[in-house]
């Protein structure tokens, strides 16, 4: 049986910010969710069912919030489904609920992905001392910054090619009036003067912690073709992981992730990435990782991604411009963050971008997420044009 | 739709083992599960889970339990922060797609880090209901007073379910609570929260389950009676409890006719009641008349390994219909305060 056609035919994304002390966790859901109704020139009554994405919930202090919001996303008397899979969790809420339309189970389905990481703490939130565990009291920096001296030492990459990320990805930012960062002034020099981390990540390498949710509607053949603005067809979309404990693991490149590709790009006819796709949207949550991802998603031989950095082809005005909305660098409220790359990539498909919109030529756009120690990994491929 | 079956089933569950973490509690659950299935694990197309980060206290549940299913080559994988009743929700899903033909289901547990009935109090909104934290007995008791007042039914009619569960539970090998108690027994012991009594109410346990699905000729070719889903839905109600209520269960019905469980007879019925109370709401949400088994097994009063428990009421309907001890059944699970979410699912042998 071939799976039914699937579209982007609403999206709707709040302004991130480190505290939205002014909404509570229903009203920032709402705040996305409700934009992406109007987008999609639908209501509240349209829907058929939810899926709704976050990551850990020691974030909030709330087990399984979802229960306590379905009131405020509508839900009642329809399915609901909550899925968690770490920070990779934004697309795999998205993959959710398009396979829900793919299945033919429903024609119209509300996927909403949100953090409030001022709720708590997210660094030591992630960090809690487990029974039977080594303690791992790191945060998330500190468990990748040995991946990256690794893929430094690999590649020999010099190091300010980090530095060039961050500074690209803060600029890029300044067009995009939701992303949390936004600073003016960012050069090379005050992301080198910034306090080190964890070497070699310096304070303006590393994403903020940030309050956010992302709202998309997808809708059928059917739906998407009786839509009166833009949509953004699915044409492809894979989830892999892979264990935690296994010492034959590359933990600087993942086989989950290069195997993730593979499967998306046969399934949307990708055969050279880099030329493929007009632009991505990438889960880079550290600088470095915009390299190391370049590698592993194949837009490049391996060792050559921090070139592909250096001589700017990432950049809006490269041939391959990846996280044009200023990334997770800019904002990161983590259980949106993947959502949030999806849905910037069905923008650009619909030519709904904004100031930091691209050409488009092929009309097709990756979006990336990955989570856990690098080994959840879930893409989408959207298009402008319906899949043959 | 496609045609989809389960075709193999595990369980397992301790009052509390204090020595063993979620990955050691799970692995042999799921290899007996994948082991009896005739399908090898590297062959099995999609895997999703079902776990709670707040019963272990760490933020990421799911990412060790993964250490169990033997993840490599990389696998495609999901997981529901929810009973793994939704995670084989999920998979049913993805087959229907026919980009796959089979799934591994898990779901796992330990109530014993903690105490649980408080723990789950962690679901309730945080701005009005958080703050009082009534524990699980607690709001369960309040759901059952409301249902006795409105029904007419007594702490008698709560005592006969747990006579019957409980004696029921004695050929359940993995049942915590299991034992011949009469009535008039029951009815002499105290009361824990008035009008629940402590046969009324689940053990706290750990616990795991697994289930492997399998499509049309693939689920025949390696099991000579499938357990067909004929239908499954899911549906969720408000959740502040005073806008609700309680003495009914309306999600459930509305799942259970979505799902075709009125089309035809049911044989057997695994409900996923956590409370005596529950079982009597969700027999009349769904419509069980006397000719059919509920909760053979002794149901979650026999063993509620949270986040499994609901899984297993699908295994257990399941495993029956290969057996040949049932042609058609129904399996629900539960989740959230006072059963905010329902999900039945109805099963057929061939």
């Amino acid at each position: 049986m071939a799976a039914e056609r699937c579209a982007v035919v609403g999206v709707g994304q709040t302004r991130h910010r480190s505290a939205r002390k002014d909404v509570s966790m229903a009203g920032l859901v709402r705040e996305a969710a409700v934009e992406a109704l109007e987008d999609a020139g639908m209501t509240w009554s349209d829907i058929d069912a939810l899926v709704v994405g976050k990551a850990p919930d020691m974030f909030e202090g709330i087990a399984m919030p979802e229960l306590y919001l379905a009131d405020a996303l509508g839900a009642v008397g329809k399915p609901m489904i909550r899925v968690h899979t770490a920070g990779s969790v934004g697309g795999s809420t998205a993959i959710v609920a398009a396979k829900l339309v793919e299945a033919g189970v429903h024609e119209r389905v509300l996927t909403v992905a949100f953090e409030k990481q001022s709720e708590s703490n997210a660094t030591w939130g992630l960090s809690v001392p487990m029974p039977f565990a080594p303690p791992l009291v790191a945060g998330a920096g500190g468990y990748f910054a040995p991946l990256i001296r690794a893929y430094i030492s690999r590649s020999g990459a010099p190091r300010h090619i980090g530095h060039l990320v961050a500074v690209k990805d803060r600029r890029a930012a300044l067009r995009n009036p939701k992303a949390h960062l936004h600073l003016p002034d960012i050069d090379l020099k005050m992301v080198e003067e910034s306090f080190l981390l964890w070497d070699p990540l310096r304070y303006l390498d590393t994403c903020p912690s940030s309050d956010g949710a992302m709202a998309m509607v997808l809708g059928s053949e059917r739906v998407a073709d009786a839509s009166a603005g833009p949509v953004a067809w699915v044409h492809g979309m894979a989830l892999r992981s892979e264990p935690t404990m296994f010492a034959g693991r590359d933990q600087i490149n993942p086989q989950a992730g290069r195997d993730c590709a593979q499967d998306l790009y046969r399934q949307a006819g990708i055969t050279d990435p880099r030329r493929d796709f007009d632009c991505a949207e990438v889960y880079v949550p550290f600088s470095w990782y915009e390299p190391m991802w370049l590698e592993n998603l194949g837009f490049c031989e391996l060792g050559e991604g921090w070139k592909l950095t250096e001589a700017g082809a990432t950049g809006p005005d490269g041939d391959i411009p990846w996280n044009m909305s200023g990334g997770v660098l800019s904002s990161n409220p983590i259980g949106a963050s993947g959502m949030v790359r999806f849905g910037e990539a069905a923008q650009q498909v619909r030519r709904r971008a904004g100031d930091y919109q691209v050409e488009l030529k092929t009309g097709k756009a990756l979006g990336h997420a990955y989570g856990g120690g690098s080994q959840f990994f879930s893409m989408w491929v959207v298009g402008s044009d319906k899949p043959q | 739709m496609r045609d989809v079956a389960v075709i193999s089933f595990a369980a397992s569950a301790v009052e509390r083992d204090d020595l063993q973490n979620e990955v050691e509690m799970l692995t042999p659950v799921i290899h007996e599960a994948v082991g009896n299935s005739g399908i090898e694990r590297t062959e099995i197309g999609f895997t999703c889970s079902g776990s709670l980060d707040y019963m272990q206290g760490g933020p990421f549940a799911f990412v060790l339990g993964l250490d169990a299913v033997g993840a490599w080559p990389p696998i495609r994988e999901s997981h529901v922060e929810a009973d793994a009743a939704w995670a084989l929700y999920e998979a049913w899903v993805a087959i229907q797609i026919g980009e796959v033909d089979s799934a591994l289901v898990y779901g796992f547990g330990k109530s014993s880090s903690s105490d649980i009935y408080e723990v789950m109090s962690m679901q309730y909104d945080p701005y009005y209901m958080l703050p009082l934290w009534p524990s699980m007995i607690d709001v369960a008791a309040l759901q059952a007073r409301d249902y006795m007042e409105s029904s007419g039914r007594t702490e008698r009619d709560f005592a006969e379910v747990a006579s019957r569960s409980l004696g029921n539970a004695k050929s359940t090998p993995y049942a915590i609570s299991a034992r011949d108690a009469s009535v008039e027994e029951l009815l002499g012991a105290p009361m824990v929260n008035d009008p629940l009594r402590a046969h009324d109410i689940f053990k706290p346990c750990d616990g795991a389950a697994a289930v492997v699905l399998a499509a049309g000729d693939l689920a025949r070719s390696v099991c000579a009676r499938p357990a067909w889903i004929r239908g499954i839905d899911h549906r969720i109600e408000p959740h502040a409890l005073g806008v609700r209520d309680l003495s009914i269960s309306v999600s459930t019905k509305d799942a259970a006719q979505r799902a075709g469980a009125g089309k035809d007879k049911i044989d057997v019925a695994e409900l996923h009641a956590q409370f005596s109370s529950e079982e009597l709401i969700l027999r009349d949400a769904i419509g069980v008349n006397g000719n059919t088994r509920v909760n053979p097994s002794g149901g979650a009063l026999a063993a509620n390994p949270i986040m499994a428990a609901g899984l297993i009421r699908i295994g257990e309907v399941a495993k029956r219909i290969t057996a040949g001890e049932a042609d058609r059944g129904l399996a629900h699970a539960t989740s959230g305060p006072c059963m905010q979410q329902n999900l039945v699912c109805v099963l057929e042998g061939e």
